[in-house]
């Protein structure tokens, strides 16, 4: 006998249960049909709502009015706060306008010293000032989590009120779960230390959300 | 880990007069708890969320074994490679054996309970095999020699930052600074060129996703991330209780864990893992090895601890712990401290190595009423107790006075006469300042505190007497 067949079999026991092919019904209907649980009250418009939780998570929030405006955003949001101007960014942002307004953006894949990652997001959760961002070829998992400061561009359209909103644009965009999702709110922190909440534990320092719509 | 279990009388009673641990412990009362309370006013009807919570996690425990099952295939269609490990010494050596079929030389670790319950980092390292912890806490307790987490979500809260400043300027050969914020940008400078090297990361799991095949991990730090993404072969290692059956699933509870053990909406990052890397990806790991650890949780499933199952691993418990907040989590001498120690680790290293466990709580309740999936945590304890009793485990004096009094309780004339004497004796015994200064046979309730004298008489003659 396998580890396997003693475990199962020990659950099987303990659930008073013989074998499994006729049981599976139950949880056939479960899983398809996803039952969305207890969601908090939704009194708030959800762009406002995820600017607020954003801020209140220790991001920063601006908001331009077309994807060509994000070149000199970025670049104004890093030289008011002394930050380089070079980075690298999803393959998926090369085509932005970086030399322009005066950015050294690369598209290849984020190395332990880069100080600025530029990514977008597959949507965002107002509920809770969330950005969802799905691993992939053109939007490697990393280039939101080595370098020091982190800058997403947001789809205004794309913010949904809630995670089980974003289950439901993923399954019916894509159909199946990439390699990674990761759900991202604010930068990276700890409070190990005394309770102390400090920035920065591994991932970013800071981050900085530029909603376009 | 190693099991201190039985200790528990002696640490806690040194742990009392602790003062840097008594004031990291105040800080749990005006920070965690505090902020547990603030996350759960703001969310609303937070007591119908928690019912929602049980509800999925009684629902995923009802049919175990088929969303393991299912859980399985998913993740195994994806690529991933699932093991099963009845124990500890097994989960052990798959994970060595998935380090010494790679060549693996370091280990990047996010913080496993898991793999603290099945001692990995010892097994690792005697094949040969460095684990590097990357969790602030547990990066701090490993270069302290190795030293156990006193809490499962704040390891290190016995700790102080001058007690971390004196550990990194002695173990880094650093200048001394007592800023946490400067530690832990110490510590991250320390740990990037490790993420970076190990070729193996182990991280544990919040929870099974049975829909997609999912192992789900909530972190604060992006250790998790970087353990996660940067390294060839990832290995999640977790109990088979974490399964739940769909995404939406995860969401609700998602919004009970962090809540419930931070007082945070959200963590900073929720990370899915559905299968290793594609082939045109530039990071992710190439491997990706799921082990599903019973390790006695079976035969819990069986039994009347069962409701134990439930637990998603929050710290609420021991947070509002009168004992947990007076004596800390070393006390309780093994992983998992705590109203949830006092039932898990009984369960899983047997009663009689962790006997005086169910009896480190006042029944008070307050972990019952906090705990986010509703876990009758008091009266598992009470369960724990009578099997005490009734196994012999209880000292013999205890079980002597315990059966006097069961005797005499069922003898109401006896009862009464007793009481009564009882009440005059420590009348008289108080004296004119009632208040008893020692009071016999119980000499440890009065050794710190004086007891108040009752009045002379009992409540049944006060009764008679008022009914006149």
């Amino acid at each position: 006998m396998s580890a396997r067949e003693n475990i199962l079999g020990r659950v099987r026991s303990a659930l008073s249960r013989k074998v499994s092919p006729g049981d599976t019904a139950t949880i056939e209907s479960h899983l398809a049909a996803h039952p969305v649980g207890l969601q908090p009250p939704r009194d708030w418009e959800p762009e406002l709502r995820f600017r607020a939780r954003a801020e209140a998570l220790a991001s920063t929030v601006e908001k331009v009015s077309s994807l060509q405006a994000v070149p000199a955003a970025v670049a104004r949001y890093l030289v008011v706060n002394n930050l380089p101007t070079g980075g690298v960014c999803w393959p998926g942002l090369r085509k932005l306008d970086w030399i322009g307004a005066g950015l050294g953006m690369e598209d290849r894949p984020a190395r332990g010293d880069d100080l600025v990652g530029v990514t977008g997001c597959f949507c965002a959760v107002a509920e809770t000032g969330t950005l969802m961002l799905l691993s992939g070829p053109d939007t490697p998992a990393a280039t939101s989590l080595l370098p020091e400061t982190h800058i997403a561009l947001v789809d205004t359209a794309r913010i949904v009120p809630f995670m089980e909103d974003a289950w439901a644009l993923l399954r019916a965009e894509r159909g199946r779960l990439p390699r990674a999702v990761n759900f991202v709110s604010g930068p990276s922190r700890t409070a190990d230390i005394e309770q102390t909440v400090t920035m920065g534990a591994h991932g970013p320092y800071r981050v900085h959300l530029i909603l376009v719509g | 880990m190693e099991l201190r279990a039985n200790e528990f009388r002696a640490r806690a009673a040194a742990n009392l007069g602790d003062a840097k641990l008594q004031r990291g412990l105040g800080l749990i009362k005006v920070k965690a708890v505090v902020n547990r309370a603030s996350a759960v006013a703001e969310f609303g009807d937070f007591e119908a969320l928690r019912e929602t919570g049980k509800a999925i996690r009684d629902r995923a425990l009802a049919d175990l074994d088929l969303y393991l099952e299912r859980f399985e295939r998913e993740a195994a269609a994806r690529g991933a490679v699932v093991h099963w490990a009845e124990n500890a010494s097994e989960a052990c050596r798959i994970v060595v054996d998935i380090a010494r079929e790679n060549g693996v030389k370091t280990v990047a670790k996010s913080k496993s309970m898991v793999s603290e319950e099945v001692g990995l980092n010892d097994a690792l390292i005697a094949a040969g095999v460095t684990p590097v912890e990357t969790d602030l806490g547990e990066y701090i307790l490993q270069i302290n020699d190795a030293e156990p987490p006193s809490h499962i979500v704040m390891p290190v809260i016995h700790k102080t930052a001058e007690d971390v400043a004196d550990l990194f300027h002695a173990k880094h050969g650093t200048p001394r600074k007592t800023d946490p914020a400067l530690l832990t940008r110490e510590a991250r400078e320390i740990l990037r060129p490790k993420f970076l090297s190990a070729e193996m990361g182990v991280s544990g799991a919040n929870f099974l996703v049975a829909e997609t095949g999912s192992t789900l991990i909530v972190t604060n730090e992006g250790n998790g991330r970087l353990c996660t993404t940067l390294t060839r072969i990832h290995v999640a290692l977790t109990g088979i209780e974490k399964v739940v059956p769909t995404l939406e699933d995860a969401a609700t509870l998602l919004r009970l864990l962090p809540r419930s053990a931070t007082g945070q909406a959200i963590t900073n990052y929720v990370s899915l893992h559905t299968g290793p890397k594609h082939i045109e990806e530039t990071d992710g790991p190439r491997q990706f090895h799921i082990v599903l650890v019973d390790n006695g949780r079976s035969k819990l499933l069986a039994g009347e601890m069962r409701e134990m199952l439930r637990c998603i691993r929050c710290g609420a418990c021991m947070n509002h712990c009168p004992v947990y907040q007076a004596v800390g989590g070393h006390a309780y001498g093994w992983v998992y401290p705590g109203p949830m120690g006092n039932i898990l680790t009984p369960s899983y290293v047997g009663l009689e190595n962790a006997v005086q466990l169910p009896n480190a709580a006042t029944l008070c309740n307050q972990c019952g009423v906090v705990c986010p999936v509703k876990i009758p945590l008091p009266d598992l304890m009470r369960k724990l107790r009578e099997e005490q009793m009734a196994r012999g485990l209880k000292p013999f004096g205890e079980r002597l006075g315990l059966a006097l009094w069961g005797w005499a309780a069922q003898r109401p004339a006896l009862y009464a006469l007793g009481t009564r004497l009882a009440a005059r004796f420590m009348k008289w015994l108080g004296g004119r300042g009632r208040l008893i200064h020692r009071l016999p046979l119980a000499g440890g309730w009065s050794d710190g505190r004086d007891f108040p004298a009752p009045a002379g008489r009992t409540f049944r003659e006060l009764y008679q007497r008022s009914k006149r």
